[in-house]
């Protein structure tokens, strides 16, 4: 694999919160990569760090108490100078430029996005003339309206003047979406998109992201909890679990073939359109306490293939590569 | 936004009459009149007054017609005449009285709120965006002192400063050289010299209350999606906290500018009568004291409709910085 076909290169990622109760390892030791113009999913349970990581790229962890504590987040800039992003100052000019402007973001509640006391058009408006702080206010406006035009909000040039609370959810993730490409961004983190929308929205969304990346070219890290979300729209996925990820591949690959135990679970636990019907095996088990994260593999108590007295010793071997470009992380695939 | 103010104009009058007949049934509440304390005052000094005489002094304040006529009597003089009756006490108009005192209160309370806002807005904002930062520590310690320090203690300890630092007697507005002078700059200077005191005795208690709200609303708001959204396009810190989360955290401190008024000149009360203020609170006082009841009733209508004024006036206020107060 080339390197330079990667956008974004994550690498040992820790993203550590500093509590009362102790360290939260919510990020400890990601691995990932974004090709450039491809989409790459990222899944995993609720508090499994994917936000986190997600958050991460941007600086946009509070900090007290998140810290990247360690690893690197190599991005490849227009000019095709590396940065990494993980050592920027996360209030620095270099961050902000970045922010909005070359890498957005779009996050899990449309309804709480944007701000209860300005107009959609103004907020988005704001964003152009961040980054394009030479364009007339009338250009900034006709290229909101088009912007709204564009991912689908009928009569924009009335709608932009509306606020958010007069907008439905699906409308306002479209909105989220037009403030987000406002600035032709080279990659886009969306962050739950469709978790709090219905389906019907949702499919739109999806689709909508999809024609987006097509006529923009941009690479896409789309986060989510929902297996049929990043089957149809990912390239490829990583599968995350407590922190790290288990399992990265192409996304025929981890969907024909999936190697990890948890991945296995996670694709047991929803129903197959086109197969045969078969009983549907939950994952057993809850996410362990992520301060106190027992000895060994993080998931050998849930875990069905558990080899006593290996995955509950040392920790797991880092990635292995079973097949080209399908790494896992599992005591299974060692020699 | 022209039909909303309008609107809330219109629920004022209702508002005015309910406040009227309540303060006047306050007044009337206590037993006893002011006539039968006279009286009684008379008797302990070895006086017998004659029936005649007591028939005379009651007639003459219109005590001896049922309530509800002494009330209709009360307002129609004060709607169509501006009378507010006589105080039994100071044997002058009430409305005299309130003309007399009533500027130096609103002028104190005004100026007290707004020097509670210049302290408390930018120190909640700075307590919240550096929570539990030292200067967060600091200012929620002294923060709870002047939430807990009674005012008039505050009151004489500063007095108590003032002289043995300075030698100088802070007793009342004005220095007693200016007491009776008409205005000029010299009296003005001298006023501000004299003010501090109560503004800052006053302000205290109501600039810590103001302090916690805002820096409770602000904490909520900071962390919110929309804050956020607006990192992540790039918006410098500083502008993104005042132009979003404080937009929104300021909300309920416009809504309490409304009883903030008659908050202030409830407060003012012992703190005017420590420093031996000018204005209506100690007024009011004595006057529920000794049961002059025009004058009680007429300080309580114009504080309530000071509340109801200020109220109106907050509510504008909200509509005009909350888009979703003026379209519900």
């Amino acid at each position: 694999m080339n390197k330079d076909d990667n956008i974004l290169e994550m690498k040992n990622l820790k993203t550590h919160f500093f509590t009362d109760r102790g360290t939260v390892k919510a990020v400890d030791g990601v691995n990932l990569n974004v090709k450039k113009g491809k989409t790459l999913g990222v899944i995993g349970e609720s508090g499994c760090g994917k936000s986190v990581t997600a958050h991460s790229i941007l600086r946009l962890i509070p900090s007290p108490p998140g810290q990247i504590v360690d690893g690197s987040i190599n991005y490849q800039q227009k000019d095709n100078k590396i940065i990494d992003l993980g050592k920027l100052d996360a209030r620095g000019d270099t961050i902000r430029n970045i922010r909005g402007n070359e890498i957005s973001m779009i996050f899990q509640e449309p309804m709480t996005s944007f701000g209860p006391q300005y107009t959609i058009g103004h907020q988005i408006m704001e964003a152009i003339m961040i980054h394009n702080p030479e364009m007339a206010e009338e250009e900034a406006k006709n290229k909101t309206i088009y912007l709204l035009d564009q991912v689908g909000i009928p009569k924009a040039e009335e709608r932009v003047d509306s606020y958010p609370h007069e907008f439905s959810g699906g409308m306002l993730q479209r909105a989220m979406i037009a403030m987000a490409l406002s600035c032709s961004p080279r990659l886009l983190i969306a962050d739950e998109p469709t978790t709090a929308l219905d389906v019907t929205v949702e499919a739109q969304i999806l689709e909508l992201l999809e024609e987006l990346q097509d006529e923009t070219g941009m690479s896409i890290i789309i986060i989510t909890h929902n297996l049929a979300v990043v089957s149809e729209v990912a390239d490829q996925i990583a599968v995350m679990y407590l922190g790290r990820e288990v399992e990265f591949a192409d996304s025929d690959q981890i969907i024909d073939n999936p190697l990890h135990p948890y991945t296995r679970g996670l694709w047991n636990s929803i129903p197959s359109l086109d197969g045969e019907l078969k009983e549907l095996k939950p994952v057993k088990g809850t996410v362990p306490d992520p301060i106190n994260i027992p000895a060994g593999c993080p998931f050998a108590d849930r875990c069905p293939e558990m080899i006593a007295g290996v995955c509950d010793q040392g920790n797991p071997p880092d990635k292995i590569e079973v097949e080209e470009g399908h790494y896992v992380r599992c005591f299974l695939y060692t020699e | 936004m022209g039909n909303y103010i309008l609107r809330r104009f219109l629920v004022i009058v209702p508002l005015l009459i309910v406040i009227s007949v309540i303060s006047f049934i306050v007044v009337q509440l206590p037993p006893g009149s002011y006539v039968e304390t006279y009286i009684q005052n008379l008797k302990n000094q070895g006086y017998q007054p004659d029936e005649n005489e007591i028939e005379r002094l009651e007639s003459r304040y219109g005590l001896n017609q049922p309530a509800y006529i002494q009330y209709f009597t009360w307002m129609k003089n004060m709607i169509f005449e501006g009378d507010m009756g006589r105080s039994f006490v100071y044997k002058q108009p009430v409305s005299e009285i309130i003309a007399e005192r009533a500027p130096m209160t609103i002028m104190i309370s005004l100026m007290a709120i707004l020097l509670q806002w210049i302290v408390a807005v930018p120190i909640g904002i700075f307590s919240a965006r550096y929570q539990y930062s030292i200067f967060d520590y600091i200012v929620t310690f002294f923060g709870f002192i002047g939430l807990a320090l009674p005012n008039f203690l505050f009151a004489l300890v500063l007095m108590y400063f003032v002289y043995v630092h300075t030698g100088w007697a802070v007793v009342g507005i004005f220095s007693p050289e200016f007491v009776d002078a008409s205005w000029s700059f010299a009296r003005v200077l001298d006023m501000l010299k004299n003010l501090w005191i109560p503004l800052v005795v006053i302000a205290t208690a109501g600039t810590a209350g103001l302090i916690r709200t805002l820096r409770g609303t602000l904490l909520d708001e900071l962390k919110k999606q929309y804050v956020t959204t607006a990192r992540a396009k790039g918006m410098k810190e500083r502008k993104l906290i005042l132009k979003y989360p404080v937009r929104v955290a300021i909300n309920p401190l416009i809504s309490t500018i409304g009883w903030m008024l008659p908050a202030i000149v409830g407060g003012e009360v012992v703190v005017s009568q420590v420093l031996n203020l000018k204005t209506l609170g100690p007024v009011l006082l004595g006057s529920v004291q000794s049961e002059d009841m025009y004058l009680a009733g007429g300080i309580i209508m114009i504080l309530s409709s000071l509340t109801v004024i200020g109220t109106l006036l907050s509510d504008i206020l909200l509509a005009w910085v909350d888009p979703k107060v003026r379209y519900k």
